[in-house]
């Protein structure tokens, strides 16, 4: 049985969890100590097998007001996927105008995501 | 945007929101990342999109806004002197809220030693060039001060493709939050030196690098601590600070401990009718926040077009004591029913923050974690209050 400590990145809370498990392929928790709410126990067991985050970047528009559209991923993702996902979102060009919530990328690097507008960018005028 | 909103939703059909900027949103639009909105709306919003809910709300009660538009000066008449490409306009106002947001402190203000190379930048104006202008600021990065907005652009930095050689941070313990230290950079294999700081820059035209040291408990370089690190662009996260110059300039009293005007329980200023919320009265670290103490200034700036609120007939100081930085408001009427705002001086666990009347203990809050990062609010009742001579909020 060994203790673990995970800062849950659920909430600007950020809970303190202190996890007891037994160590093994598929690590089983006995314990979580330490959150707020009821996803705390959940998100520390995801963690310790598959780290899941969400990630916020940008993509060129063409013919727009703003040169860029912020767009985040619109579920958590793998940490281990992040760096192809970036990939995916650099190598997009998208034309003006774009809605908040209009889906740029769909399942980018085999994940199960979208990449969403979060921001309008209307045409230049 | 909250303020104008519920100064709408609360009766008064003759609100003008003011702008500088040519959209609505503020800092908001470039602050990309997700998190905003947990509280407000129950759900993770980026920036852009937390400050697109208010705009919506505002356009569909066709409110007012000038855009581009610059307030020179405001006197204690309120009277508002502005400036916009279509002119230059003084504006009377019966009530004024004002909601300038903050600054962030920048090279000089902490005397930073060394040579002005480029490729300094404060991390909101790194921030700024890369989120909204599609301007990488630089390859190899180290980052200055532990601040949200720092540890913010430390990822950020790395999902661009440059290297962030690590975050420097004088303190003992991280300003930012737990969470951001997990996700910016524990995530990215970023190292946060505490207790850390850098001493001197180098380069001539471009930074090169920056030397760190180790400190003491002082806040002194501890002698053979001392390396180098060698990095192209350096940002800085080291505090934010009220945009009161406005505020000073209407003779507005404030409060040297948040740089932010004092308030009463309606928020009011020193200034009848002008009042004051979000990061212009104190930094907030949540956005939510700021929203919901802005709402809160509409409400009572309509309140007082109303005539609803009388001048008090006592002010009950409100005091920051043992292990308080600041409390707000300064003082209250004891008339209603206040949510104190608060920020603690160290970190510490498990502790209670208590509102007392002297011996009387009026209100208190346990505590599993405190930290100074994080702001604390505490509800007080009307009925435990009135009587009140002074109040003092401590941690024990």
């Amino acid at each position: 049985m060994i203790k673990k400590e995970l800062t849950c990145v659920l909430c600007p809370n950020g809970c303190p969890l202190e996890i007891t498990l037994e160590e093994g392929p598929t690590p089983v928790i006995k314990e979580v100590v330490g959150y707020h709410c009821k996803r705390g126990p959940e998100w520390a067991e995801q963690e310790l097998i598959n780290p899941m985050r969400t990630i916020a970047s940008s993509i060129l528009v063409g013919g727009g007001d703003f040169p860029l559209v912020s767009v985040r991923t619109d579920s958590a993702i793998p940490l281990a996927s992040i760096a192809k996902v970036m990939e995916a979102i650099k190598t997009v060009r998208v034309k003006a105008p774009v809605r908040i919530g209009d889906i740029l990328i769909s399942k980018p690097a085999d994940t199960s995501c979208n990449i969403i507008a979060t921001r309008h960018v209307r045409t230049a005028s | 945007m909250s303020a104008a909103v519920s100064a709408r939703q609360n009766g008064c059909d003759n609100v003008l929101l003011l702008e500088r900027d040519r959209i609505l949103g503020g800092i908001l639009n470039q602050c990309i990342h997700d998190g905003f909105g947990l509280h407000r709306f129950g759900e993770a919003l980026t920036g852009p999109e937390y400050a697109q809910r208010y705009i919506d709300e505002y356009e569909k009660m066709k409110g007012e806004v000038m855009l581009g538009t610059i307030v020179l000066n405001m006197d204690a008449e309120r009277n508002l002197f502005v400036s916009s490409r279509n002119g230059f306009t003084k504006i009377e106002a019966r009530a004024v809220i004002l909601a300038m947001g903050c600054r962030e402190r920048t090279a000089g203000a902490i005397s930073l030693p060394g040579t002005r190379p480029s490729g300094i930048y404060t991390a909101g104006a790194a921030q700024n060039f890369i989120n909204l202008q599609n301007i990488m600021v630089g390859k190899r990065v180290v980052i200055m001060g532990s601040g949200d907005i720092g540890l913010i652009m430390a990822r950020r930095m790395t999902l661009e493709g440059a290297r962030v050689e690590g975050v420097f941070e004088l303190l003992p313990y991280s300003s930012g939050l737990p969470r951001n230290i997990q996700q910016c950079l524990n995530d990215y294999d970023i190292p946060l030196h505490l207790a850390t700081s850098v001493i001197q820059i180098h380069g001539k035209e471009r930074l090169t690098g920056v030397t760190v040291a180790r400190m003491d408990g002082n806040f002194k370089p501890i002698q053979g601590s001392e390396w180098f690190v060698p990095c192209d662009t350096l940002l800085l996260s080291v505090g934010l600070i009220p945009e009161n110059e406005l505020s000073r300039n209407a003779s507005i009293a404030i409060e040297p401990r948040t740089s932010g005007a004092s308030v009463d329980d309606t928020l009011m200023t020193s200034i009848p009718g002008v009042f004051s919320c979000g990061n212009v009265l104190h930094v907030h670290d949540l956005a939510d926040w700021v929203s919901e103490e802005s709402a809160l200034a509409g409400q009572f700036a309509v309140q007082y077009l109303n005539g609803e609120i009388s001048p008090p007939q006592k002010s009950i100081p409100i005091l920051a004591g043992a292990g308080v930085r600041y409390v707000l408001p300064q003082s209250i009427s004891g008339q209603r029913d206040v949510t104190l705002s608060l920020r603690v001086a160290s970190p510490s666990r498990n502790r209670v923050v208590k509102v007392n009347d002297g011996e009387r203990l009026v209100a208190n809050k346990k505590m599993l974690r405190l930290h100074p990062a994080e702001m604390i609010h505490i509800k007080v009742k009307a009925e435990k209050i009135s009587e009140a001579g002074r109040l003092e909020v401590s941690v024990a």
